[in-house]
């Protein structure tokens, strides 16, 4: 009796957990999206909030200047250029105070023409600087490098009680949604183990009293007929053995669960979330981009503008291994496949299937996305995994969910008017704009 | 680096993937004999196939599951501006001896994957011919030959440097290099420096489809033209816009001058005097079909009406009708007009070049002082070098890029000599080992020209670069540098080349910049060709005249004449794309055939696909009968560029060649002869892709109307269908049980001039090359499966209209308006997805794997088709087509579509767009993938996009600008603006009645043909 009643219970609690995991689980998600989201938009508020502080000095940089700068930078210097630290190339922080912008705009242009002119503070600064030349960017405007000085000068004022750059703010931002999340889990967890123990000794202490008060009963001599033959009535477990009724419930729960697990195991044919390969190189992304916070774009060059991140070609490597760990083995490999001149044969994680089209500048660099929202804790990681599912209900599911970033884009300024005037409480969401339109995908 | 882009490996375990497959084979004993002949034994009972075939799938399931790895392969050090997955595009030059295109190549990832017109050059005008956007294709063909080779065998360069230089240096007589005709500086540059280093060194250039006669009577160059400024045109027999001199060029300028509006309501007239209905006769006002022999007494009778001589002869009345009426027009336009001819007679281009002077045009429409330099060969030459190489007095030969055993008349002359080893040393530059290359004791393959760098001159003046776009893929080389070793130089071609330009740009300081600038642009001013010389004199007018009064002939002739896909089948002989083109007038892929007028085939009980024996001057071919309306009477006519055996997979044994029919005269060669024709009886079909020839009056597809119509009122050039409603009759779109959509971001359209288009085709190959679209070979075309999400249909005029009903019965009537007319007009209509906003197709899909998007598109999602074909059942338009195999695995179509079979040929397809597999829809999508590229720059730049940022492949590809894509969402758009400027005057919608709403909006033809000509269209 004893025993049949504990097993009861635990059927119960399994129940019970089978019913409140998903939502669970579904709490757990939806604070890491939120806790993403704000992430997201506190590294596009410093700048934003920066502006005015920055206007001074920047000559003239406004809101949109300093926005546009932020893109610019990205996709131009932010390969060899922080604003605090030194990069490859000098930090930029308080270049205005260093130097004017009219110096500044032929030294972007051409720098060896600079170099070459003969100009004592170019010459001391390429001395400085391991006699390493600074490509030139013949295509940047003079307003265009204007806005950049304009972004670098909103940064250095708002970089001192925040993080520096964009990147260690979205790594905070990470990190602490992390520890949120995981607190919150916790803490249920903690309730849940009180709630199963209150109750087994609950049940326990019930069964006890039962026994005690049979005992007792049995005892008493002034029982007639039927309280006996109630007190002795014994549970027929071969009615309930061969009761339909259960037989079919039983079938059915059986046959339902056989069916979930199959069509389970059927949809995950094909996912590799998890997918975590042995890389050739044992690089760790905890060190270059955790520790060390280097910017994902520092290696990942084209994330900002092209389809694909990029993985870095081996002279990336070598801006700064050359110098740095020259002795490890793992690094000796890069060295070697250079002077065999043959390239790093990387395997692949993310694998999206050839019709489906992705675009990563779509992402970051207009819609703002942080790296970590679909690769996950990626500076925590020493060898990268497949984080998201990245199937197709995924996609769809934060297209839905996601609001545009339309704020200072040109693009969306007539298509937010229409939206809020047909309906204002909504929010314009990816998939209000057409987002989850096959052909935004598949062609 | 040749491929940066990942080695796919699967890694199941092979013992067992092996073992799974092999299973099927080994020991599967189906046998397909008669029943009764095998035993019991060797017959496998059902149960045991089905169950053999469920181990091995349940087997290959298996070994599937495993994910395959895929690998990522970086730069080892990355190009500064190359980035993946974005594209870069470099300028250079298409130029394969007749076809002249300044190209942008569109680079991705370290590889050319499309060719577009470069906007900067001020001869092609950013226009782009069909075969030249098919030209990307020739450079992962195949077929090239992969490395130099000596007398069979593999050799290395300086192997074969060595041999060449001591034989070359040992030749006992002339030392001759054929070529096509070199309109580049820098390679006649290099070519001198071999000529200087050997005695006796002579260079011979022919063209395949010879101007000899109009250099021999412009003093020895091709004077350029000028159709833009021309009020009046008379062709005997050049087909301008297709294939003559420069037609990528002509057609941009013939169409300035046809555009209207109603600000402009002013065309020039286009008179047409040919034997075959080409291109540029499809599109004339006024075309008249005569014999090849008559052109010589047309060009003198308009000769002596323009100048006051004596009287014409020998011509038909209609012809004399027709003359009379454009000498009377072209003295109207004194220095407005112009007289062309494709004529290789000198009589008859001496004559016409008379006519072009006693109109005043030398200077105006015509100059011959900034000439053309796209044709320089002389016949006699030729000729010349042929009875030399049979006679021995030829030492050593070199062939580069000539093919003349496959291309020239006495093709079989110079094979004789080179078997018979006439020459001492025979060498070919030639790509491939070609007819001529393959005969050849010496074999130096020259780069492809995207892998080369050179400079051209197609006309006095005007320069352009072509630069290297890819690492060279096979172990060739230059031939201009191949030139510089043999003539003892070490110097590269690109510091040779560089050296050059030296005396265009300056020596000065500012010479790197200028040179920079020059490779980005790809064009520049400034000359640098020597101007060509030419031997044979000009004939006196007088002689001319005397030569052309001559009796006219008698018996069938036979007129030779280029595709405008495959041109004289050359490299292009072995390329899918343009054998796939459909022929823009008998709209047949895949092979040549006789074309011949109705009335022939009906005298003699021919039958269309009836081969036909062709028999000229000893020499025959066979080739199958096509009914050709608008073939002249007692002619027929066959392309040339067919029936290679040595070219590739692709081309050989397609068509027959029609060289051999061409005469070569004294005077020049012939492109016609007169032939006698018998009836084999063995039939072979003709793929043709659209079959239905008249519209029948049917004006709801396509309009037109005449011009002194649309002067009158423009309002009335186009027939609306008005559908009746309770408040009288209305537009159709204003009664609909359908909700409309909201577009509130973009609203992709199309507007088709069908005034500006002349039916080249470059758009279906602009199309087919953006858009990976499959070729499905001759067979598919004939169970009418080709893919082409572009097609152009062309539709001829019959003499029978609905009036008629009354008269001879609705039925009798029907089936007589299904003929076209002997001498039809022709219209072009370019038909893709018409993107209709009340979709038939959509409503019918029962998995929604085509809808409707927000930016006005109908979307087909391949990965959600389940391949029912409703959706194409229920267009009207016919522009779905089905995937009936896998076009990129199933080896049927290795022949056709073997680039998506090799990783060779594979680099060429476009990343951005999926290779749809069997069993799926496939159609037009506006370029999705520009569309997306374009909004994804703008969003980038937090800004709207800009008109015209945004095109799609084929309005890009127009040489003639009659396709305009926009978005109708934007008022200020020149697409909007055209739409508003044409509403209810030549603005239509096909198919209108049925109110499908489409997103491509049609413009009505205008013809300039005056009213007593076309008889027929006043009661029209």
């Amino acid at each position: 009796m004893n025993s049949f009643l504990s097993r009861t219970s635990s059927w119960v609690l399994a129940l019970f957990l089978a019913v409140a995991a998903p939502a669970l689980a579904q709490n757990t998600a939806s604070v890491t999206k939120n806790g993403v989201a704000p992430g997201g938009a506190a590294a596009a508020t410093p700048a934003a909030a920066a502006a005015p502080a920055g206007a001074p000095g920047a000559g003239g940089g406004d809101a949109a200047a300093i926005a546009a700068g932020d893109a610019l930078f990205k996709n131009n210097c932010a390969q060899c250029h922080a604003v605090k630290d030194k990069v490859v190339g000098p930090a930029l922080g308080g270049i205005t105070k260093r130097r004017s912008i009219s110096w500044i705009i032929p030294w972007v242009h051409n720098s060896s023409k600079v170099i070459a002119s003969g100009d004592e503070y170019a010459v001391k600064l390429y001395n400085d600087n391991g006699k390493q030349q600074m490509p030139a960017f013949p295509q940047l405007s003079d307003k265009e490098i204007t806005s950049i000085v304009a972004w670098v000068t909103s940064q250095e004022t708002a970089a001192s009680p925040t993080a520096a750059t964009g990147g260690t703010t979205a790594e905070n931002a990470g990190g602490a949604d992390g520890q949120d999340a995981a607190g919150a889990s916790k803490y249920t967890d903690v309730l849940l183990i009180v709630l199963v123990v209150v109750l087994i000794v609950l049940v326990v202490t019930l069964a006890i009293i039962a026994n005690l008060m049979k005992d007792v009963l049995q005892g008493r001599k002034d029982l007639d007929g039927r309280d006996v033959e109630v007190l002795n009535q014994r549970f027929d477990w071969t009615k309930l053995y061969h009761s339909t009724v259960l037989r079919g419930i039983v079938g059915t729960v059986f046959a339902l669960v056989l069916l979930y697990e199959g069509v389970q195991s059927v949809m995950a044919v094909g996912l590799t979330q998890g997918y975590q390969p042995t890389q050739p190189i044992a690089f760790s992304h905890k060190i270059h981009a955790g520790e060390n916070q280097i910017n994902c774009a520092y290696c990942h060059t084209s994330v900002y503008k092209s389809k694909s991140a990029n993985i870095p070609s081996a002279n990336i490597c070598m801006n700064c291994h050359s110098q740095i760990k020259t002795e490890s083995p793992e690094i000796k490999k890069i060295y070697r496949a250079i002077e065999r001149k043959q390239p790093i044969q990387w395997v692949r994680i993310h694998n999206l299937p050839d019709l489906a089209y992705f675009n990563h500048s779509q992402h970051t660099q207009v819609g703002g996305i942080q790296c970590q929202t679909c690769h996950g804790p990626i500076q925590n990681m020493d060898v990268v995994y497949q984080y998201s599912a990245l199937t197709m209900g995924w996609c769809i599911n934060c297209h839905r969910e996601t609001p545009l970033n339309t704020k200072g884009n040109g693009y969306y300024d007539n298509l937010v008017k229409l939206h809020d005037k047909s309906n204002n409480a909504v929010p314009f969401t990816v998939s209000s704009n057409g987002g989850t339109e096959c052909s935004k995908c598949h062609y | 680096m040749k491929y940066w882009k990942g080695i796919e490996e699967l890694d199941n375990s092979p013992e067992f993937v092996k073992n799974a497959f092999a299973e099927f084979p080994d020991f599967l004993p189906v046998k397909e004999g008669r029943a009764g002949s095998a035993d019991d034994s060797s017959v496998a009972p059902r149960r045991d196939f089905l169950k053999l075939m469920g181990f091995s799938v349940a087997a290959a399931t298996l070994a599937a599951c495993e994910a395959p790895v895929h690998k990522a392969i970086p730069y080892l050090n990355k190009p500064e501006e190359i980035d993946p997955s974005i594209s870069n595009f470099y300028a250079s030059t298409y130029f394969t001896g007749s076809d002249y295109n300044a190209v942008l190549v569109k680079n991705r990832d370290g590889r050319p994957i499309k060719l577009e017109g470069n906007p900067e050059s001020p001869v092609t005008r950013g226009g782009l011919s069909a075969r030249a956007q098919a030209a990307v294709l020739n450079l992962y063909d195949g077929a090239r030959l992969q490395h130099f080779m000596a007398k069979g065998k593999r050799v290395e360069f300086a192997q074969l440097d060595q041999a060449v230089r001591t034989g070359l240096g040992s030749a006992s007589g002339k030392i001759v290099l054929v070529s096509p005709t070199i309109i580049s500086p820098g390679t006649k540059r290099a070519i001198a420096e071999l000529a200087g280093r050997y005695r006796s060194f002579e260079h011979v250039m022919y063209d395949v489809n010879s101007a000899s006669a109009l250099l021999q009577a412009n003093g020895g160059v091709l004077p350029s033209y000028d159709f833009s400024r021309v009020n009046v045109i008379v062709s005997l027999g050049a087909d301008f816009l297709g294939t003559w001199i420069s037609p990528v060029e002509y057609s941009r300028q013939y169409v300035t001058n046809r555009k209207v509006s109603t600000d402009k309501r002013t065309m020039s007239r286009h008179f047409q005097f040919e034997t075959a209905l080409s291109l540029t006769g499809s599109n004339a006002d006024v075309r008249v079909a005569v014999k090849p022999s008559e052109i010589g007494p047309i060009a003198l009778a308009l000769y002596n009406a323009v100048a006051g001589g004596g009287s014409s002869a020998g011509l038909s009345a209609a012809a004399q009708k027709q003359v009379a009426q454009a000498a009377k027009e072209l003295q109207a336009n004194r220095g407005a007009s112009l007289v062309v001819s494709g004529s290789n007679d000198p009589a008859v281009q001496t004559v016409v070049a008379a006519i072009n002077q006693a109109l005043g045009n030398v200077g105006t429409t015509l100059s011959l002082t900034t000439p053309s330099f796209v044709r320089q060969g002389e016949d006699g030459r030729m000729s010349q070098f042929i009875s030399d190489l049979k006679s021995g007095a030829v030492g050593a030969v070199i062939f580069y890029h000539a093919n003349p055993v496959f291309n020239h008349p006495r093709g079989a002359e110079i094979e004789e000599a080179l078997k018979g080893n006439k020459a001492a040393l025979t060498i070919s530059l030639n790509d491939r080992l070609d007819e001529t290359g393959s005969l050849c004791q010496y074999q130096a393959p020259d780069h492809h020209w995207l892998e080369s760098w050179n400079d051209y001159e197609p006309k006095r003046g005007e320069l352009s670069l072509a630069q290297p776009t890819i690492t060279p893929l096979f172990k060739t080389r230059q031939a201009q540098e191949t030139f510089l070793r043999w003539a003892g130089s070490n110097e590269t071609y690109y510091d040779f080349l560089k050296d050059g330009w030296r005396t265009v740009l300056g020596t000065n300081n500012g010479f790197q910049a200028a040179w920079d600038k020059v490779v980005h642009d790809g064009v520049a001013t400034g000359s640098a060709l020597p101007t060509p010389t030419f031997t044979t004199q000009p004939l006196s007018l007088a002689e001319a005249t005397s030569r052309l009064g001559g009796a006219s002939k008698s018996g069938i002739e036979a007129v030779l004449y280029e595709k405008v896909g495959i041109g004289e089948g050359g490299i292009e002989g072995n390329n899918p794309f343009l054998h796939e083109l459909p022929d823009p007038i008998s709209k047949a892929t895949w092979g040549n055939y006789v074309a011949v007028p109705r009335k022939m085939a009906e005298e003699n009980k021919w039958q269309q696909n009836d081969v036909l024996k062709v028999t000229a001057g000893g020499k025959s071919i066979e080739l199958p009968v096509l009914v050709q309306p608008g073939q002249a009477e007692g002619t027929v006519s066959i392309a040339v560029g067919y029936g290679r055996t040595k070219v590739g997979k692709v081309g050989d044994a397609v068509g027959a060649n029609a060289f051999v029919l061409a005469q070569a005269t004294p005077a020049g060669v012939q492109y016609y002869n007169t032939v006698t024709l018998e009836k084999t009886g063995a039939t072979n079909p003709i793929a043709q892709t659209q079959t239905h020839h008249t519209i029948m009056d049917r004006h709801e597809v396509v309009q037109e109307n005449t011009l002194a119509k649309y002067r009158e009122n423009p309002k009335e050039v186009s027939e609306y269908e008005r559908v009746a409603t309770p408040d009288g009759l209305e537009k159709p779109n204003k009664v609909s049980l359908w909700q409309d959509y909201q577009y509130n971001d973009h609203h992709w359209g199309m507007a088709v001039d069908l005034n500006s288009c002349i039916g080249c085709g470059s758009c279906v190959i602009g199309c087919q090359t953006e858009n990976n679209i499959a070729v499905v070979g001759k067979q598919q075309v004939l169970n009418r499966r080709e893919m082409h999400w572009m097609r152009i249909d062309r539709y001829y005029s019959s003499d029978h209209h609905e009036d008629e009903f009354e008269k001879n019965g609705k039925l009798k009537t029907y089936a007589a308006m299904e003929d076209p007319s002997d001498n039809p007009q022709v219209i072009f209509q370019p038909m893709m997805c018409q993107h209709c906003n009340h979709a038939p197709c959509e409503t019918v899909c029962p998995v929604l794997a085509t809808t409707h998007s927000s930016e006005g598109l109908n979307q087909m999602t391949y990965n959600r088709c389940v391949g029912t074909r409703y959706c194409a059942n229920n267009c009207p338009y016919k522009v779905r087509r089905f995937n009936w195999f896998s076009y990129y695995s199933n080896e049927k179509f290795e022949d056709v579509n073997g680039h998506m079979f090799t990783d060779l040929g594979r680099m060429v397809l476009n990343p951005d767009v999926t290779v749809r597999a069997r069993g799926v829809m496939e159609k037009c999508s506006m370029c999705i993938q520009r569309i997306q590229l374009g909004k994804l720059e703008a969003k980038k730049q937090k800004r709207r996009p800009k008109d015209g940022e945004i095109i799609t492949a084929c309005a890009q590809s127009c040489p003639t600008e009659a396709i305009l894509f926009g978005d109708m969402r934007d008022p200020n758009s020149r697409l909007s603006q055209l739409l508003r400027r044409e509403d209810g005057e030549r603005a239509f919608h096909v198919l209108d009645s049925i109110n499908v709403q489409p997103n491509v909006t049609y413009l009505t033809k205008i013809r300039n043909g005056a009213a007593e000509f076309f008889p027929q269209e006043e009661k029209a």
